[in-house]
C-alpha cells in the first residue's frame, strides 16, 4: 500500500493501547506510564492536563517518536512504534510538529531562517519556494514586520509564534505542544493558543497539547486528565 | 529534478560561525597562527636545504669529482689533481676545471673585524659557472691578489658591493694577505657559508700556502652534449682509483643536502616545530568546535526532534571545520608570504612559497580541522531530543 492511500484510509492519527513506560534502572526503576490507552482522531484537538510528574511529557515524547517504546502498542500515523528502528522514528518525526515550553529557536538564525529550518524538511521544493513559504507562515502568525529579527530581539509571545510557524512550516500531520503558554502572560497565551488552533484546523492537523493553564481549556475538542501515570476517565 | 542550488538549505554552519564574532576570530587567529608556524618551520627547513646548495647549482659541470673523505661543503678534503686529468682520457669528457674550496678569514674593510668566507680557487681560463658573463669577469683574476666578491654575501663582510659600484677601489685582507676586489658575482650565501669569493688557484695557494699545489677539493667535468652522465660517472669511477668519488651534478647536490638532512638535527628540529604548530592548531580548533557544539546542544537536539537526521547535523559540524580551514588558511598564506619576504631580506636565504608547500600546509590545516571536528562530533551524540521537553 502506498503511503498516500495509507493516510487517506487513516482515521486515527494516534492509537495507543496499554502503553507502559519506566524510568531509571535497578532499584530506582519507576513506572511512569501505567497501561495507557487512547486515540487521537485526524484533525482533533486534544488537551492533556494533570499535576506535574504524572507522565504527560513522557507520553508526549513517546508519541513524538523521541523515545523507544518499551511495552504496549503505539501507532502514530499508521506506523507501529513498538520495536521500530531509529531510522523509522527519525523519518516519522518530520511529520510531527513540536512546540516546546521554551521556544528552542536557533539563536544564530533570524525569525525567517528559523521558520525555514522547518520548511527545509520538505523535500522536492526549491530554496526560493521554501523561503517564500517561511515568510508566508510568519505573516500568518502576525510577524510580517519581524522577519529579520533574531530571537533575542523578540518578546516571549513573538518567539512562541515563530516556534509555531516553524512547527507548521514542515506541514506536520500531528502537532505536539508542551505547555506552550507557560512562559507567556494570560493575554498573549490566549492569542498564541487561538492561533495554534486556527492554523492547525486549517491544515487538518491533529493537536495534542499538554497544559496546566485552565484559561485555555476551551480550545479543546476533548480534554484528557492524567494522574500518576494513568489516564482518568474522560470528561467531554 | 531540482538542481543542487535549488536544493540548498539554510547555510547553518556558516551562520553558526559568522554570528559569533569573537569565537570565530579566536578560531581563525588560532588556525592562522598554526598555519604560519607550519609555513615558517617547513620554509626554514626547505630553505636551509636549498641554501646549502646555492653554489653547487651554479657550477658548469656534468660530473663532479670529490674526495671520498669529504663530508660536506664545510669540510671538503683534497684529492690529487691527477685524477681529474686522468678523467680527461674518457672519450665523452670534453672539459675539466680543477677547483680549490676552503674557508678563509675575510677582514671587513669597514669595521676591520674578520669572518670566515668560502673561497673558491680556479684557473681563470677555465669555465666555472653557467653564467655566460662570468668568463669575462674571470679574466680580471689573472693578476695575483685579485678576487671576485659575491654581492649576495651577508652584510657582515662589509659594504663591498656598495663601495665597488661607486667606483671605489676595495682592498682588504684575506687570510692576512692583501687582496683587491675586481668584480662582483651573484652566488648567494648558504647555511655553511655566509659569503663567497672567487679567485685564481694561484692566489688561492698564496692565501693558503698549506694546500699542496697538486691537490684540489672538487673537479668539474663537462661531457659531450647528449651523453648519459650517469653512465659516464659509473665507467669513470670504475676506472679511477678509489681515492676519488665521481658524482653527477645532481648527485653532488643531493650529497650536500643529504649531509644537512641526516648528519645534523636541522631537519628534525624544523619538522618538530611544524608538528608542534599542527598540534597547537588541533587543540585550538577542537576547543572551539567542542564548546560550539556544547553551547548549541539544545538547538541540535531541537533539530533532531524536528526530524533532522544526525548525519545532517554531523555534516553541519564538518562544514564548520572546512569553513574554518579555508578562512584560517588565507591569512596564514598571506602572512607566510610576507614573512618569507622578511626572511629573504634579512637572512638572504632562498626561502620562498612554493606550490608544493602551500598545498601541504593547506592539507595539514584541513586535517587539523577535520580531525578536531570528528572529536567534537562525539559530543553531538549526547544531544537527546527527548530531553528538551
Amino acid at each position: 500500500m502506498s503511503d498516500k492511500a495509507h493516510l487517506q484510509e487513516l482515521r486515527q492519527a494516534v492509537q495507543i493501547e496499554r502503553l507502559s513506560h519506566w524510568f531509571g534502572k535497578g532499584d530506582m526503576r519507576r513506572k511512569v506510564l501505567q497501561s495507557i490507552s487512547m486515540e487521537i482522531a485526524v484533525g482533533e484537538v486534544v488537551l492533556l492536563t494533570g499535576p506535574s510528574g504524572c507522565g504527560k511529557t513522557t507520553l508526549l515524547t513517546l508519541i513524538g517518536a523521541l523515545r523507544t517504546v518499551e511495552e504496549g502498542n503505539l501507532k502514530v500515523l499508521g506506523h507501529e512504534l513498538l520495536g521500530s528502528g531509529r531510522k523509522i522514528r527519525q523519518k516519522l518525526r518530520r511529520q510531527i510538529g513540536m512546540i516546546f515550553q521554551g521556544h528552542n529557536l536557533l539563536r544564530c538564525l533570524t525569525a525567517e531562517q528559523n521558520v525555514q529550518m522547518g520548511a527545509d524538511l520538505i523535500q522536492g521544493l526549491s530554496y526560493r519556494v521554501r523561503r517564500d513559504q517561511a515568510r508566508e507562515w510568519l505573516r500568518a502568525v502576525g510577524l510580517a514586520d519581524h522577519m529579520n529579527k533574531f530571537p533575542h530581539d523578540l518578546s516571549g509571545g513573538q518567539k512562541q509564534r515563530v516556534a509555531i510557524a516553524r512547527a507548521l512550516a514542515a506541514r506536520p500531520k500531528i502537532l505536539l505542544a508542551d505547555e506552550p503558554t507557560a512562559a507567556l502572560d494570560s493575554v498573549t497565551g490566549r492569542e498564541v493558543v487561538d492561533l495554534l488552533k486556527r492554523l492547525a484546523v486549517e491544515q487538518a492537523c491533529s493537536v495534542l497539547m499538554v497544559t496546566h493553564d485552565p484559561r485555555i481549556l476551551d480550545v479543546a475538542d476533548r480534554l484528557l486528565k492524567m494522574e500518576d501515570g494513568r489516564l482518568l476517565p474522560t470528561i467531554s | 529534478m531540482l538542481g543542487l542550488w535549488q536544493k540548498r538549505r539554510i547555510p547553518l554552519s556558516w551562520l553558526l560561525l559568522s554570528r559569533q564574532h569573537l569565537r570565530l576570530f579566536v578560531a581563525l587567529a588560532g588556525i592562522s597562527f598554526a598555519g604560519i608556524l607550519m609555513f615558517m618551520q617547513l620554509g626554514f627547513r626547505d630553505g636551509l636545504f636549498d641554501a646549502s646548495v646555492t653554489v653547487h647549482r651554479l657550477f658548469d659541470a656534468d660530473l663532479v669529482l670529490i674526495s671520498p673523505r669529504s663530508m660536506s661543503s664545510i669540510s671538503m678534503s683534497g684529492f690529487p689533481r691527477r685524477r681529474l686529468i686522468q678523467a680527461m682520457a674518457h672519450k665523452d669528457v670534453v672539459g675539466i676545471s680543477p677547483v680549490n674550496w676552503n674557508f678563509l678569514l675575510w677582514r671587513n674593510p669597514e669595521t676591520l673585524s674578520t669572518r670566515s668566507i668560502l673561497a673558491l680557487g680556479f684557473e681563470p681560463g677555465d669555465p666555472l659557472l653557467k653564467d655566460s658573463e662570468f668568463s669575462s669577469k674571470a679574466q680580471a683574476l689573472t693578476n695575483r691578489g685579485r678576487v671576485l666578491f659575491d654581492e649576495l654575501s651577508r652584510n657582515e663582510f662589509g659594504p663591498v658591493p656598495k663601495w665597488f659600484k661607486k667606483g671605489r677601489i676595495v682592498e682588504t685582507e684575506v687570510a692576512g694577505k692583501r687582496v683587491r676586489v675586481v668584480g662582483l658575482v651573484r652566488l648567494g650565501p648558504s647555511f655553511g657559508a655566509d659569503g663567497n669569493l672567487l679567485t685564481s688557484r694561484e692566489t688561492f695557494l698564496d692565501l693558503m700556502p698549506s694546500t699542496p699545489p697538486g691537490s684540489i677539493e672538487i673537479g668539474l667535468v663537462r661531457l659531450a652534449p647528449g651523453t648519459d652522465s650517469q653512465k659516464v660517472a659509473e665507467s669513470l669511477s670504475s676506472s679511477l682509483p678509489r681515492d676519488v668519488k665521481v658524482l653527477t651534478q645532481k648527485a653532488f647536490i643531493e650529497f650536500e643536502k643529504n649531509y644537512w638532512k641526516t648528519s645534523t638535527s636541522i631537519g628534525f628540529i624544523f619538522t618538530l616545530g611544524a608538528a608542534m604548530g599542527f598540534v597547537v592548531g588541533c587543540v585550538i580548533v577542537y576547543q572551539i568546535l567542542y564548546s560550539d557544539v556544547s553551547d548549541h546542544l539544545p538547538e541540535y537536539a531541537t533539530l533532531m526532534a524536528m526530524g533532522y537526521q544526525i548525519k545532517t547535523l554531523l555534516g553541519v559540524v564538518a562544514r564548520e571545520a572546512i569553513l574554518l580551514a579555508v578562512m584560517g588558511y588565507v591569512p596564514a598564506y598571506a602572512a607566510g608570504q610576507a614573512l618569507y619576504a622578511l626572511v629573504r631580506a634579512s637572512t638572504k636565504l632562498p626561502v620562498a612559497m612554493d606550490s608544493h608547500r602551500a598545498i601541504l600546509v593547506f592539507g595539514l590545516i584541513l586535517m587539523m580541522c577535520m580531525g578536531s571536528a570528528l572529536l567534537a562530533m562525539r559530543r553531538l551524540v549526547d544531544a537527546d531530543p527527548a530531553e528538551i521537553f
